[in-house]
């Protein structure tokens, strides 16, 4: 016999929130075991996190990449589509802003080339997801392996551009040129500045924007167009939404460009709004960071935008710890994430039947105590 | 003249050397995928098996140690991601990378808990590590053990009734719950001797080919373990061959490294070690696309056994 379902609270509020716990409790339990007390080490966390103006900033700015992952990953999953190809496709976002920024910075004003760098690493991003869409699409190949190999592929060709072609010349790191001041992203601290109003120096820039908007567009899209419905019905039922008389091979290539160009706003963030030059390895985990995100956010918009923020303060918060116990480095955020994806990902259902059993044992109660 | 005779030879070593954890990665790989589960996990299995080995053989000066270490701490994933996917029915992609974030950032803050070099583990000395042995043309045990899992696998999948079993719950599990045989205990069973190689494979790789373990020194060969097991067509020849196939480019890539080969006209021409060094993924990609042959993945990989349905 199976358990009567939850009520809807239960499973969208409070299991993902046992699954949390449940992933902090182990985190804390490997703190205890490397002689770091629990209780400080989130002290100082939050500390660092959410102290302060700049530590606000901080946190945001990070979070900023997670909505951009996040949401890339949960668009594909809301279509029975697994991307795992986020690293690779920021990576390419951030080529595709280098470029453009490279090409151009000193011919067009920023009013011009911003829009035309996101557009690039929109782009670039959908370009690189859009072939392991068609593939699975049109050849039959599993999307998990060759996003992953498309991931190494990425990596690999970024360094051999960097290296040996967009390198600042008598340079001896992997850099380009930094931009000119037409191809960088304000800094909010600076906007706000000029209306008056003070904040904090960080480098959390106008993709934060971006990012809210982004939010708000995959939300209509998935929940309030036809379209979104087509996309969910293929999530839940390739079987049926062919018969329905979906192009389920065409709304595979375009899921995955979509959700590619979202993860290529990575880009955004890190090249054009804080590093100003092309870089290697920006993307810097953010890709498998998001899956963690949007497992914890059930694939929401919203879900995604709050666990962005829980991440993004993890980041920062792990940043500010590494600094005061100087023996806990920024892997230990690392292990978090994993925890993250293991207990909201892969064992999402491992307190299922505790609380079904909790709430069988309430329903049973209340009808006797009412009758 | 002398590097005519030398370099092939070079090759030929250097290329087992860089093999032999792909070729244990790829076998193990080949059990749980035969058996229907999906295994991104490969990379964090061997890289939490060489974190572990070398821990234990600094520790105690003891290669078996350190070799018990490894397969013990791979074997204790396997079962975790066993618990994921087969009792919980969880997502078998995701509990993968699940493991594969957790072990690089585990392994480092354990490394720098217990020795404090940044996440380094001390040298080892000889004694506390698998060297090359003469009458295996100067290759370590570990090499032996490689060559000898792929026969092994062949035999243990291709003629023993449990191989048989296994590849049949990797493509029809319904069939073999009907025969009354249970699908959980083969995928575990699977999963012990994908956790077994695994850890061989991480132990080689920390105390046999280098002298401790260092910072994600897997580097993404588990992937590549991965990429051959599908090259090779989720067979054990194949794939040995795809494996010895990519460590030949990785020994290629090495060695070509800032050589000019000829040149076009006044142009010299310098082939880019990342263009080697991405084959294997685009061969992968393109094989899997069936653009060469076609490789076909067990027909019931990557879904969970459902007994109620």
């Amino acid at each position: 016999m199976r358990a009567r379902p939850l009520p809807a609270w239960v499973d969208v509020g409070l299991l993902p929130v046992v699954n949390l716990v449940l992933a902090f409790c182990v985190s804390g339990l490997i703190a205890l075991a490397v002689g770091v007390d629990p209780r400080d080490a989130v002290r100082i966390m939050l500390e660092g996190a959410f102290g302060s103006a700049e530590a606000i900033g901080y946190t945001l700015y990070y979070a900023t990449n997670f909505i951009f992952t996040g949401l890339a990953v949960a668009l594909s999953f809301h279509a029975g589509l697994f991307n795992i190809g986020g690293e690779g496709q920021a990576a390419l976002g951030g080529l595709g802003v280098g470029l453009v920024a490279l090409a151009c910075d000193r011919i067009l004003p920023a009013p011009l080339l911003i829009p035309l760098a996101v557009a690039a690493a929109a782009l670039f991003g959908a370009g690189w997801a859009a072939i392991p869409g068609w593939l699975q699409a049109y050849r039959g190949s599993h999307i998990v392996v060759t996003t992953i190999m498309f991931n190494f592929i990425a990596a690999s060709l970024m360094v051999f551009l960097l290296v040996n072609v967009l390198i600042a010349p008598g340079s001896m790191s992997p850099e380009s040129r930094a931009f000119a001041a037409s191809a960088r992203l304000p800094f909010l601290h600076e906007l706000f500045a000029g209306l008056g109003v003070a904040l904090a120096p960080s480098p959390l820039n106008l993709s934060a924007g971006l990012a809210a908007l982004c939010c708000v567009a995959v939300w209509l899209l998935l929940f309030r167009t036809p379209w979104g419905v087509e996309l969910r019905t293929m999530g839940h039922n390739p079987s049926a939404a062919l018969y329905a008389g979906i192009d389920t091979k065409r709304m595979t290539v375009i899921v995955l460009c979509l959700s590619g160009a979202l993860a290529g706003c990575v880009g955004v963030n890190e090249i054009l709004g804080v590093q100003h030059r092309l870089i290697l390895d920006f993307a810097a985990g953010c890709g498998f960071g998001g899956i963690a995100v949007s497992l914890m956010g059930r694939n929401h918009p919203v879900g995604v935008v709050l666990a962005s923020l829980l991440f993004g303060g993890l980041v920062q918060g792990g940043a500010e710890l590494s600094f005061a116990m100087p023996s806990v480095t920024r892997d230990m955020v690392v292990v978090i994430q994993g925890l993250v994806i293991l207990f909201s990902g892969a064992l999402a259902n491992l307190a299922r039947p505790w609380l079904e059993a909790g709430f069988a044992r309430l329903g049973r109660v209340a009808p006797d105590g009412a009758g | 003249m002398e590097d005519l005779i030398a370099m092939p030879l070079a090759i030929v070593a250097s290329t087992l050397r860089v093999a032999t954890p792909l070729i244990l990665c790829a076998m193990g790989g080949l059990f749980s995928e035969r058996g229907g589960i999906i295994d991104i996990g490969l990379e964090g299995k061997m890289l939490a098996a060489a974190f572990a080995a070398a821990a234990a053989a600094a520790v105690t000066d003891s290669a078996w140690l350190g070799l018990a270490a490894g397969i013990l701490i791979a074997e204790a994933l396997a079962l975790l991601h066993g618990f994921a996917c087969i009792t919980q029915r969880g997502n078998q992609v995701v509990s993968g990378v699940a493991i594969n974030l957790l072990m690089s950032g585990l392994t480092i803050v354990l490394g720098i808990a217990w020795f404090q070099r940044g996440g380094q583990t001390p040298a080892l000395p000889q004694e506390a590590r698998f060297m090359p042995i003469a009458w295996l043309g100067g290759h370590n045990l570990l090499v032996g053990a490689a060559l000898l899992a792929v026969p092994a696998t062949a035999w243990v999948i291709g003629a023993t009734r449990f191989g048989l079993r296994l590849r049949a719950v990797g493509e029809l599990p319904l069939a073999v719950d009907a025969a009354g045989i249970s699908v959980a205990w083969l995928r575990y069973r699977a999963l012990l001797l994908c956790g077994l190689l695994t850890g061989i494979a991480g132990t080689y790789l920390s105390i046999a080919q280098n002298a401790g373990f260092s910072r994600d020194m897997t580097a993404g060969q588990g992937y590549i373990a991965l990429a051959a097991l599908i090259v090779g067509k989720w067979r054990p020849v194949p794939a040995l061959g795809a494996c010895l196939g990519f460590g030949l480019l990785d020994a290629i890539a090495i060695r070509l490294q800032g050589v000019r080969l000829g040149g076009l006209g006044a142009v010299p021409v310098e082939v880019p070690v990342q263009a080697i060094q991405v084959l294997p993924y685009v061969l992968t990609v393109i094989l899997l696309a069936g653009f060469i042959g076609r490789a076909v993945a067990p027909k019931a990989i990557g879904v969970p056994y459902d007994k109620v349905r």
